[in-house]
């Protein structure tokens, strides 16, 4: 993403601030931003900083926050108090810009079941905006990225886990976002299917500099894919770093589940698939 | 592949966001069609309801006591009720879909989206009509076998075709309404029930308003399916006689499914809250 294309997208007041500054925006800022449920914080002024062209995990046990930062930087939940930027953009005054400068994998399975994985891709596509002159185009170069054009004809319902989510990855390539936000991705995988998702997130960073924000609870994702993490623990931001630099500060033998114990003061539970069902549906925690 | 933004998101003039909203409406309303071209067993659903209501209950109603119809058979007269009665009820549960797909992540995709929410909203609502929209044939089928007096010209029937999409785009907006309001299925599912009856029987849908007693005509003409049912019988029986005129019935359709977008459009995004 280069500077020029996030002063197209901002209003003309934004381009003058960017000037000034005179660097490319970080690929997300957030400044005190904070995010209540009635009496219940779930993100506490969280000030972080993404480098572009990075993969940055946000770790932390199940409540501590993680997908409510992602909904308020994804602009699916308005902040409480604080506000955040995704490539210089405002996600309160330029919400839309910010929708379409990233992709978006929510916590939940997000594609049409009944409708085939092509089916699927042609509706974002449209929505996204993508002109109907590239609009196959762009479908095939990322069903192929994901290894799907095959499945391209086939119903999501017949998916494996992994196909489906990689096609989900698809889904959220089709614009050619600068990033990508992924929420638990591989959560409910078998270790193949895991590696295969990691493998084309580093390949998406490395080939197009991608920034890529994802979450997990899992330790060995976060070890497997991310260039830094930031550890949360009840809507706060309780270490930051690049995993080694994390486990250095603790002691010469430390692994990433001690770094995660000393800042949250709990364990990582990595459950087997009603874990894994019961997490993928956060969503549906609601009263 | 190169990243690159496919939209000049907040840019762009009033014409290219006009073509940008329909693009949506569109991408949304195509989606729904070939997920019913997907599951025909769907249609048949939607083809028995009104056969059964037709065939059986008619004959039993009209035997039972005479309504005072204008002169109109009571299956005939009731044929395009139930055909209003069809769009209402399949409509009015379409809601409960955006607390499914919240649920799952689908409604989380959409609104992550650069699309317009009266894009999204009013995409939904359409696809409610187009998924109605074979009920007409039902109809016109059963009236034709129970050998119906029918206004055989076109325009009527493009007329029908017309009211049954807005009117279901209609209910399916206020179902819209009410289920990002309420946000859990067992509430929608209550209040659905509690809207729909009166909703129903405070129309002309199965007997005329000049049968119901002082009050409750008053309320039909509150009701848009009153407005409904006149156009669609009007357009659809050549003795009919429509009691508003079939142009304030489709101004009715049209300027309530506007309000209803609106009002969704502002609320869609609040399910996710
Ligand atoms: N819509 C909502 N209404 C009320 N409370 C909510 C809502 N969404 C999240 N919460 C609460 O906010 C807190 C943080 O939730 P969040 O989903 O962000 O956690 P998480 O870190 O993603 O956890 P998990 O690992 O289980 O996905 C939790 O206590 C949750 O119950
Ligand atoms: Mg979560």
């Amino acid at each position: 993403m280069s500077q020029q294309s996030a002063q197209e997208l901002s209003g003309p007041g934004d381009a003058t601030d960017l000037q000034s500054t005179g660097t490319t925006p970080p690929a997300i800022e957030t400044m005190a931003l904070t995010r209540r449920f009635g009496s219940l914080t779930a993100v506490n002024s969280m000030n972080l900083t993404v480098p572009t062209g990075s993969i940055f995990g946000l770790l932390g046990p199940n409540g501590a926050g993680k997908s409510t930062t992602i909904k308020v930087l994804t602009t699916l939940l308005p902040p409480s108090s604080g506000t955040a930027r995704v490539a210089g953009l405002d996600i309160i005054k330029q919400p839309r810009a910010v929708r379409s400068h990233l992709g978006y994998i929510p916590q939940a399975v997000s594609a049409e079941g009944v409708l085939t994985g092509y089916e699927n891709m042609q509706i974002f596509a449209k929505l996204y905006g993508v002109h109907h002159s590239v609009r196959k185009e762009r479908i095939d170069e990322a069903l192929n990225l994901l290894s799907l054009s095959e499945f391209a004809q086939t119903q999501v319902k017949k998916y494996s886990g992994g196909m489906t989510r990689r096609l989900e990855i698809a889904i959220a390539l089709v614009h050619r976002p600068p990033l990508l936000v992924l929420d638990e991705p591989t959560v409910g995988l078998d270790p193949t299917a895991r590696r295969a998702i990691w493998e084309r997130l580093h390949a998406l960073r490395d080939q197009n500099n991608m920034t890529i924000l994802i979450t997990t609870h899992q330790m060995g994702e976060a070890e497997g894919l991310c260039d830094q993490v930031a550890i949360m623990n009840r809507g706060e931001i309780a270490a930051l770093g690049p995993i080694p630099e994390l486990k250095a500060a603790l002691g010469p033998d430390a692994t990433l589940d001690d770094v995660f114990i000393a800042h949250t003061g709990s364990t990582i539970e990595e459950g087997g698939f009603a874990d894994a069902a019961r997490t993928r549906r956060t969503s549906m925690r609601r009263e | 592949m190169q990243p690159e933004l496919a939209v000049p998101a907040c840019g762009g003039n009033k014409t290219d966001s006009f073509a940008d909203f329909f693009r949506v409406v569109f991408a949304i309303i195509e989606g729904e069609i070939r997920k019913l071209l997907h599951d025909p067993l769907e249609m048949l659903a939607r083809v028995v309801q009104p056969a059964v209501w037709l065939l059986v209950f008619a004959p039993v109603f009209s035997s039972l006591r005479q309504i005072p119809t204008g002169g109109i058979r009571y299956q005939d007269f009731i044929a395009p009720g139930i055909l209003a009665q069809g769009v209402l009820l399949l409509s009015v549960v379409y809601g409960i879909n955006v607390l499914f797909e919240r649920d799952m992540g689908l409604l989380q995709k959409y609104l992550a989206s650069p699309a317009s929410r009266g894009a999204l909203v009013l995409g939904k609502a359409l696809s409610a009509g187009v998924r109605n929209a074979p009920q007409v044939l039902v109809i016109y089928a059963l009236a034709a076998i129970i050998s119906a007096k029918v206004r055989w010209n076109p325009l009527a029937i493009l007329a029908v075709l017309l009211l049954v999409i807005l009117g279901s785009a209609l209910f399916c907006s206020l179902s819209l309404v009410v289920a990002c309001l309420v946000k859990n299925r067992e509430r929608f599912m209550s209040i659905n029930q509690a809207l729909t009856v009166p909703l129903f029987f405070a129309s002309s849908a199965l007997y005329p308003v000049a049968l119901m007693p002082t009050w409750l005509r008053r309320l039909t003409y509150l009701n848009p399916l009153s407005y409904l049912v006149d156009g669609l019988r009007s357009a659809m029986l050549s003795q009919a006689r429509s009691a508003y005129g079939l142009k304030v019935d489709f101004a009715v359709q049209v300027c309530g499914l506007a309000v209803l977008v609106l009002l969704a459009a502002r609320l869609y995004p609040r399910v996710e809250y």
